[in-house]
């Protein structure tokens, strides 16, 4: 039983995870109606950014950490501002598309920098474990969920409290009557993608603290976050937590017992499962638990 | 936690962006081949494998091959609107298919390519009717799971694939008293690469033309009213997700012929090489060489496929590019070349839309007729 309850909580620390990049992607998405592949790209950049801050300049951890949270913001205001300003209007193929490139150079100037190799972040948890009740749990488990929930509890917050959150749900319930309002849609836009890169940083960092480390692979993780937004539907901030909560938790369970009791599944198999789980989802109910329906003639 | 973010209650489309519009038709209407276009692609067919050397030969195949997948992409993506990234996991089907037909029941080129094509249309009408059941850019997302359920699959049906190993794919390319990979005229036997580059580029050549009649038909015009605007196509009596599924199937068959090829071409097939960043290259072939147009998939094709080789050239006079640890280069090759690739992308996306098909000058004369 206690062996169950470590992988939960194992399941649901990397699930916050999922479901913060999903957050991410979900908010851009609202707001400015553009499927952000780019988003894993952040969360590398995020990461990497505290990791040469923390190795490189010798900052200590927490302020390395918040720099490159504004610094991974800054990046995804930029983007917006020059490349995908640009392309409202344009074809939604071709704003996939530029977020795919942008990815691609995400991806690979880190890789330039930095190199392929696996590193050690720097961060003050490493293997430290936690004992609650008989139950022993990573430290950095316990830290990831606890960031994952204030982020989530502040997002919530800047939607639900906030007048710029105001402004920004307004503008995605109706663009042109908030504009009418004096909404500024290019504040909106920069503020949706600020968001993302915000909290795309706080992801790369607890995604490659401690036990994980930290490289490259790490924009693949965030490639996980897309069933999360499958399961929770495309357009529903709370689907994207709990979707990518279900995830976390599922692929830690399935990494788990496939080994020990259906090897037949193959290696590895705990990471497609998110993708079989989405798949089921798309059959049973294709536009997730939270989403809304398209509406249409046929 | 409740969090009333989600207060959109009737619409999942992308909410309206300033200055949307009416999509504009990403290409120009498309024109059948015409004989001038045709007798000059056969004539270089038929001349290049004489003039280029081995090396250049052996890359102009993988980019021939290439454009077959290409052509199929931008059928479904350039000319219907459907982005997908699965092309990788139907060359993998049409690959294994033909491994399994030619190799190990050592059938001939015409039933091998066959069996590919419909393995690869078989799996395609499979899953596109899922894949294409939703409104809105979901098939992306949809095709990059397929790509990665594909690699765990591949990874895991040893009798066929080979495992983590991979297989050999050594499938005969005879037709008839023809046999390509050793081509024989006037008395004097050609190389193998010489002879895969006629029957390769032939390949593509077909493709070509069967899409180009698939455009100029009903079926091609409909394709193009649903990326247009979906609702008033279905209003004018197009029956949306069953031209959707016709594009899908299309799409995967010529994937699953370019996989076949790659395959006998390449006598060797590992998993690995059915991966999503292959994906991503094909739907960067579309975006270089010119969405919705044939003679555009063909050229993205050659434009990807030689990029990285003027770059190989171009590198020992560009001082930050790295050959080994610590030669003083910043970055090596491989970054190089993906982050020029991602710049390419973006380049083109934003500056020339059409992409290179659209810097070719325009032909003139009447636009084709439609037939009924």
């Amino acid at each position: 039983m206690s062996e169950l309850i470590q992988l939960v909580i194992g399941g649901l620390s990397l699930g916050s995870m999922y479901a913060l990049i999903a957050l991410g992607f979900v908010v851009v998405y609202k707001s400015t109606g553009v499927l952000n592949f780019a988003q894993g790209g952040l969360v590398l950049c995020g990461a990497y950014f505290c990791y040469a801050l923390r190795n490189a300049l010798g900052l200590p951890f927490a302020l390395a950490v918040l720099l490159a949270v504004l610094g991974t913001a800054l990046v995804a205001v930029l983007i917006e501002r020059v490349v995908m300003r640009r392309m409202i209007g344009k074809p939604v193929f071709a704003v996939i598309m530029i977020t795919w490139g942008l990815l691609i150079i995400l991806e690979q100037v880190p890789a330039a920098v930095w190199g392929y190799d696996l590193l050690a972040l720097g961060d003050p948890w490493g293997m430290g474990m936690a004992g609650i009740g008989g139950v022993q749990v990573l430290e950095v488990d316990l830290w990831t969920l606890g960031v994952g929930a204030a982020v989530m509890l502040a997002v919530y917050l800047f939607f639900a409290r906030s007048r710029w959150g105001l402004a920004m749900r307004a503008s995605a319930l109706d663009q042109e009557a908030a504009m009418a309002q004096g909404v500024s849609p290019g504040l909106v836009f920069a503020l949706a993608w600020a968001i993302a890169g915000v909290i795309a940083a706080l992801a790369g960092v607890m995604l490659s603290g401690g036990v994980r480390g930290l490289s490259p692979e790490l924009s693949l993780i965030a490639l996980r976050a897309f069933p999360a937004i499958i399961l929770g539907g495309m357009d529903s901030p709370v689907g994207a937590v709990v979707g990518g909560l279900a995830i976390g938790v599922a692929e830690v369970l399935t990494a788990s017992y496939v080994a020990q009791h259906a090897p037949f599944l193959g290696q590895n198999f705990h990471l497609v499962m998110p993708y079989l789980l989405m798949t089921a989802f798309l059959l049973v109910r294709p536009y997730g638990m939270f989403g809304t329906k398209a509406v249409g003639r046929g | 936690m409740h969090v009333p973010m989600n207060l959109s209650a009737t619409s999942v489309e992308a909410p309206q962006v300033v200055a949307a519009s009416v999509s504009r038709p990403l290409a120009r209407p498309p024109a059948s081949i015409g004989w001038g276009l045709l007798a000059l692609a056969l004539g270089a067919i038929f001349v290049l494998p004489f003039v280029a050397s081995d090396f250049w030969l052996s890359i102009l195949n993988y980019a021939g091959i290439a454009a077959v997948g290409a052509i199929g992409l931008n059928l479904l993506t350039g000319n219907t609107g459907q982005v997908s990234l699965g092309q990788p996991f139907f060359m993998g089907v049409g690959c294994y298919a033909a491994a399994f037909a030619g190799q190990d029941l050592g059938l001939p080129l015409p039933v091998w390519l066959a069996a590919a094509m419909l393995m690869g249309a078989l799996v395609g009408g499979l899953v596109g009717p899922f894949a294409l059941r939703l409104r809105g850019q979901y098939l992306v997302i949809v095709t990059l799971g397929l790509v990665l359920i594909g690699l765990h699959l591949w990874q895991n049906l040893p009798w066929l694939t080979g495992g983590a190993n991979g297989r050999s794919v050594l499938i005969a390319a005879r037709l008839g008293p023809i046999d390509f990979s050793a081509l024989s005229v006037f008395g004097t036997t050609l190389a193998r690469n010489q002879g895969w580059f006629i029957l390769i580029w032939l390949c593509a050549l077909g493709a070509g033309i069967c899409v180009l009649n698939i455009l100029n038909s009903r079926s091609g015009r409909a394709l193009m009213a649903i990326r247009d605007r979906e609702m008033t196509a279905s209003v004018i009596g197009i029956s949306v997700s069953r031209t959707k599924i016709l594009a899908f199937v299309v799409s995967s068959m010529l994937a699953a012929a370019g996989g076949a090829l790659y395959g006998g071409y390449v006598r060797y097939a590992a998993p690995t090489e059915w991966d999503l960043l292959l994906g991503v290259q094909y739907l960067a072939m579309i975006v270089v060489g010119g969405t919705g147009s044939v003679l555009g998939s063909v050229l993205g094709a050659l434009f990807v496929t030689l990029m990285p080789q003027v770059v190989k050239l171009a590198s020992p006079y560009l001082p930050f590019v790295s050959f080994t640890p610590g030669d003083g280069g910043i970055v090596s090759l491989f970054a190089l070349n993906q982050i020029l690739f991602g710049l390419f992308i973006i380049a083109f996306l934003m500056f020339a839309p059409r992409g290179l098909a659209g810097l070719v000058p325009r032909r003139r004369g009447r636009p084709p007729t439609p037939k009924p």
